[in-house]
């Protein structure tokens, strides 16, 4: 889902940065409000987790590669503010040293991993956790659920970013200038894969990891409580 | 043991398994991520290289390329697994330091 150079438009990533400088500045307000300095190591963790679950490229035999974000385990842990800034750095940190992402496209895989997933994340989680107790298995369920879909609407964002550029940018001979799939190849593409396979890895890692805090310190997981 | 040295032992052991998300995908004979293509997939899939993306997609040359050192391309799976694991801990370094230098600004005395 990292989107490279040259697959979006300078418009769409141009947009794109200007719709997540807003939504960094808030999130540092946020953060700035809420996080106590106790919660930094579990910060830099779930960043670091983030970046190397991103590194377990899944294969689907014979086609595509795919993996987990690792983004909803973060906002259940932090909040959905706290874990946009966690992913962002790794997200930032993998276009800048490993051209894994573009840089022109910062903006944009931001916006569907740090932003999107994120948020959808925590409020699936929170919506199916109800008021079930901190140690419930419910909270082990709903993460999973939370992480298979979130994956897969970010997946869906993303495949609308490329989906768009035929419509935006073409010569005059017909050829495309940059992503040159139509929403209907992209959208069944990038939810196909996603829904198949990779929401399910996402899904099983951010429950697993659920439900081994659950037995450490049940408290990390009574996300939302306080926003 | 703490709960943090623990969940940091777990990342650390994800570290030393990363190169999973090399050798998998090299087994199964699986691609690139949908949309991830360089330019000459892309010009095998399409029959052309679109314009926008030839001036675009060289426009970074990032120091360790899809988690490789520069000159170890054709070093092997094991090579390539070494620098797989050395890009892991590289990446997971340089974010907690930002992560930690952002916390410092960011948070507040319990």
């Amino acid at each position: 889902m990292h989107i490279p150079d040259g697959y979006l438009g300078p418009a769409t990533s141009g947009a794109m940065y200007a719709v997540m400088l807003p939504i960094w500045a808030l999130a540092s307000r946020m953060v700035k409000k809420t996080l106590k300095a106790r919660q930094v190591p579990l910060l830099a963790i779930s960043a670091a987790f983030s970046f190397v679950i991103m590194m377990f490229n899944v294969p689907i035999p014979g086609g595509t590669t795919g993996h987990a974000v690792g983004a909803v385990l973060a906002a259940i842990l932090l909040g959905p503010w706290a874990a946009c800034i966690a992913v962002t750095v790794a997200l930032v940190v993998q276009a800048l040293l490993f051209g894994d992402g573009g840089i022109t496209a910062i903006g944009a895989n931001c916006f569907n991993m740090a932003f999107v997933e994120v948020f959808a994340g925590y409020y699936l989680y929170k919506l199916i956790s109800g008021k079930s107790s901190a140690a419930s298995g419910r909270r082990v369920v709903a993460a999973g659920i939370a992480g298979y879909l979130a994956l897969n609407i970010a997946a869906f964002t993303a495949a609308l970013l490329f989906g768009i550029q035929p419509l935006l940018y073409k010569t005059a001979g017909g050829q495309t200038l940059y992503c040159p799939y139509g929403l209907n190849v992209t959208i069944p593409m990038m939810l196909g894969e996603h829904l198949l396979v990779f929401g399910w890895v996402e899904a099983l890692i951010t429950a697993l990891v659920v439900k081994y805090l659950q037995k450490q310190d049940p408290a990390l997981i009574a996300s939302g409580k306080e926003g | 043991m703490k709960l943090t040295s623990k969940l940091w032992l777990g990342i650390g052991i994800l570290v030393i398994l990363s190169p999973l998300g090399l050798l998998l995908p090299e087994y199964f004979k699986a691609g690139d991520a949908w949309g991830e293509w360089g330019p000459d997939t892309l010009k095998e899939l399409v029959g052309y290289i679109p314009q926008g993306f030839e001036k675009l997609s060289g426009l970074w040359n990032a120091p360790l390329p899809d988690y490789v050192f520069k000159g170890w391309e054709e070093s092997g799976l094991g090579g390539l697994s070494i620098a797989y694991i050395a890009s892991a801990v590289i990446g997971i370094l340089i974010t907690v330091t930002v992560i930690l230098l952002l916390g410092r600004v960011l948070s507040k005395k319990d």
